[in-house]
């Protein structure tokens, strides 16, 4: 016979005095998150972080930025500073002077008069060959020059100076050594060629040589190229006085002429050696000043565009959505409206009023045309967030509270709205520096009566000598291109860090 | 369905007509005095047409006479300060063959290629082919048109001299030599295209291939082929399809960068000379020209949503 206990089924000795309850007078609640609580913002920036392309475009864009601010004050030239000669000069940089790279020569094949007046006035730094060329038609062999030349050497120009002027010239230049005076002396261009018959070439000669002051040697009288004397040697042709000195100026009405080494005057007249490090366009402009201002005003107006946007762009899109109704019916049917018109039509018809009429500057036209419409896309995308998140319990919680529209719209709504906005604002800045860029580019804006200018505005420069300039239009392409693609890089990133959606997306 | 249809094109009007009063207003606004001497017939002969249209009444005044042109002869008036004294229309009809044309076949060889290029990417998917892709199209969508067209001017055209440096204006022939000389143009433009393209398939191919059906598909026996030729890209050219749909419609406006910098004689460059000469006919003429089309262009991709994928209802609650 078992006893009482022994009615129980023993199997394992497991008694009833095993069997407690668990939570027995314990309070019953959520268990503390043992891991680092992560931000919005704090994941945001760690998933950024591990985004290796962006940071790299983040801090090319800075580079550029810092580029852009920086440069334009230590180069010492000016947006509109255009030299009369150099023009089309190379970049040059002292450090690797004589190095043939980034020292403004190039290598140029050049025929027999331009390789004798290059020489001449020091144009050519090397010479790399000779060759010879037949021409079938012609029954000639034209000798060909293969030689490295200095794009900053421009020789001698012919200037018409007031009398102080030349003074205060002449009394620079006397204390100059003897191989380094600006003021050359004077070619005679009427006798050597006196006893020529035919006066139409012996006059296109002397006005040839009037304007040309490299022109210090005889030429020949059909091809222009030069005539030596029996012995091969040049046959200088310089004008002296009664005394056998040389002649160092004409006396022109009031204005003297002076035959001036250019490279030398320009010494004079700058205080420094001419140094383009991106060399200049065609207008004899620097492209790295320019480039650089360029960039700025393209970032100024990309972020200040952007910012503003995006601001009208919350305050519109909050106070549609907020409101909603009627309100909401008149002010969607204005930004529908805004959205129809093509921007280019907005921006014309800024200009035309501000510019065209009361001469408003340019860039504060085209501020104002890129706000117009620009503010759309955010107010959308707030509005959007609004009537999602208005009707939530926890809004109507606070509303019963007695919060404030104002309290309701900032404080309890609009959080929502900052990624969004966000992930829909990074590109605006790159949008605006496009169309800036593109509208400058076409002309319809023109910055040049205003001492600014702009990349769209150099590449259409460049645009036009690229088959013999190619340097010009290479600098604003790199430039925007540069800027461009680090833009949408560093905006793809950060919209992708920004976006709710992806959020731990990057941890598997 | 036909109720939203009339609707909208009820709403796209009246938005025509909105932003064709504001434009009319702004423009007639700006002062343009011409004087002309007594023996300039073209002058003169304009001075009479502005005269007639009431261009020294309100400025009211002239809308209504510009609208009666309008809808009794279709005149959108004659140019003041380019192709003076002719047809608004005229010219149009004149520039418009070769917008139309470089366009065309610019769109035409680009979709085919941004479709295949997008369905190869999204296939091997982050594998390296994928990788190349899309650097590549980041490349393309970032850098501005005007710096390819730079590219492919300067080493196509000059460098290797494989297409002239201009494109040939005589008249739009399908000759083949025509169409070489605007070949550089149409890569230009068909460039963006593709890369948008490339992109949005992609994008749309990829989520597709990760849906449940897929799984199914593949699941009920499919191979990988069918099941991606059958479901996958059937599904995902829902939104595709408009998007070509839209490059098509587009190849009516062009592109004024391309335009300009390949010299078309086309729609582009008329635009911008309206622009910079502010020729009151021209400029309101092409702007609502553009406008037209872009409202037409947003519709019809609109309504295409839901005739491609009937799940879309129009105009549903």
């Amino acid at each position: 016979m078992a006893d009482e206990k022994n009615n129980l089924p023993v199997s394992d000795g497991v008694s009833s005095d095993d069997f407690v309850f668990v939570q027995d007078k314990q309070k019953l609640s959520d268990v503390e998150i043992k891991t680092k609580k992560i931000g919005y913002l704090a994941d945001a920036m760690y998933r950024f972080g591990q985004n290796k392309g962006s940071i790299v475009a983040g801090t090319i864009l800075l580079v550029m930025i810092l580029f852009s601010v920086i440069v334009p004050f230590v180069t010492g030239y000016q947006v509109n500073e255009a030299d009369d000669y150099y023009q089309n000069v190379l970049p040059k940089n002292p450090a690797f002077e004589g190095s043939g790279f980034w020292d403004g020569t190039q290598t140029e094949v050049v025929g027999e008069t331009y390789y004798v007046e290059y020489t001449n006035y020091g144009r050519v730094k090397k010479l790399f060959g000779i060759s010879e060329e037949y021409s079938e038609i012609l029954d000639t062999t034209t000798k060909q020059y293969t030689v490295l030349v200095d794009t900053y050497e421009f020789g001698c120009k012919y200037k018409y100076f007031s009398l102080s002027d030349y003074q205060k010239l002449k009394e620079y230049n006397d204390l100059l050594p003897d191989d380094q005076k600006i003021i050359q002396p004077m070619v005679d261009t009427l006798t050597w060629n006196a006893s020529w018959t035919n006066v139409a070439v012996r006059d296109a000669v002397r006005s040839k040589m009037q304007t040309d002051a490299n022109l210090t040697y005889q030429i020949k009288k059909q091809t222009g190229e030069p005539a030596y004397d029996v012995d091969g040697n040049l046959q200088y042709c310089y004008k002296f006085d009664t005394n056998g000195n040389y002649v160092y100026y004409l006396l022109d009405g009031s204005a003297y002429k002076l035959r001036i080494n250019w490279h030398r005057y320009y010494v004079y007249v700058h205080g420094h050696e001419p140094v383009f490090l991106l060399g200049t366009d065609s207008t004899g402009r620097d492209i790295l000043t320019r480039l650089a201002s360029g960039g700025r005003l393209s970032l100024a107006l990309g972020f200040s565009v952007s910012i503003i946007n995006i601001i009208l762009g919350i305050i519109y899109g909050a106070i549609e959505g907020y409101y909603g109704g009627a309100t909401d019916i008149v002010m969607e049917r204005i930004s529908e409206f805004l959205s129809e018109i093509p921007s280019i039509i907005v921006i014309t018809l800024f200009q035309v009023y501000m510019v065209n009429q009361h001469n408003v500057n340019p860039v504060i036209s085209l501020f104002v045309a890129f706000i117009a419409t620009g503010w759309l896309g955010t107010a959308a995308t707030v509005r959007m967030q609004f009537y999602r998140y208005k009707n939530q319990d926890y809004v109507l919680a606070a509303r019963t509270l007695g919060a404030k529209d104002r309290q309701l719209i900032f404080r309890h709504i609009f959080p929502n709205a900052v990624g969004p906005v966000i992930t829909s604002s990074v590109l605006m800045p790159p949008g605006v520096i496009f169309s800036e860029s593109a509208l400058s580019y076409l002309g319809i804006i023109n910055f040049t009566a205003y001492n600014i200018t702009s990349i769209g505005a150099m590449l259409s420069e460049g645009q036009k000598v690229y088959t013999t300039y190619p340097n010009v239009i290479l600098w604003p392409a790199i430039f925007i291109s540069l800027l461009m693609i680090c833009f949408n890089i560093f905006g793809n990133g950060l919209r992708d860090a920004f976006n709710p959606q992806l959020r731990g997306a990057g941890d598997s | 369905m036909w109720k939203y249809v009339l609707k909208r094109i009820g709403l796209m009007v009246l938005t025509f007509f909105l932003i064709m009063t504001m434009c009319f207003i702004l423009i007639r606004l700006v002062p343009d005095v011409i004087t002309c001497t007594p023996t300039d017939n073209v002058c003169n002969s304009i001075l009479a047409w502005r005269e007639a249209l009431g261009y020294n009444k309100p400025i009211i005044v002239q809308y209504f006479l510009y609208l009666k042109e309008i809808f009794t002869k279709f005149d959108w008036g004659i140019g003041f300060k380019m192709y003076k004294n002719q047809s608004v229309i005229a010219i149009l009809g004149e520039k418009l063959p070769y917008t139309m044309y470089v366009n065309f076949f610019a769109s035409l060889m680009a979709v085919p290629v941004g479709l295949i290029l997008g369905i190869f990417a999204a296939l091997k998917k982050n594998k390296w082919q994928d990788q190349v892709i899309s650097v590549l199209v980041v490349l393309v969508i970032s850098v501005p048109s005007y710096i390819y067209c730079f590219v492919i001017q300067y080493f196509i055209c000059y460098k290797l001299g494989w297409f002239p440096l201009i494109v040939n204006s005589g008249s739009v022939s399908l000759d083949w030599s025509f169409f070489v000389s605007y070949l550089p143009a149409m890569l230009c433009l068909g460039l963006g295209t593709v890369a948008g393209l490339t992109r949005y398939t992609r994008a749309e191919l990829t989520e597709v291939l990760t849906s449940e059906f897929m799984l199914l598909a593949r699941a009920k026996g499919l191979t990988r082929g069918q099941a991606t030729v059958r479901h996958a890209l059937r599904n995902s050219m829902v939104p595709i399809f408009p998007m070509i749909l839209g490059e098509f419609i587009s190849i009516i406006s062009g592109s004024l960068i391309v335009e300009k910098f390949f010299s078309v004689p086309g729609v582009g460059a008329m635009y911008i000379e309206s622009i910079n000469k502010l020729d009151y006919n021209f400029f309101m003429f092409l702007s609502m020209f553009y406008v037209a089309i872009g409202l037409v262009a947003g519709l019809i991709v609109d309504l295409s949503y839901g005739w491609v994928d009937p799940r879309i209802r129009m105009g549903a609650k």
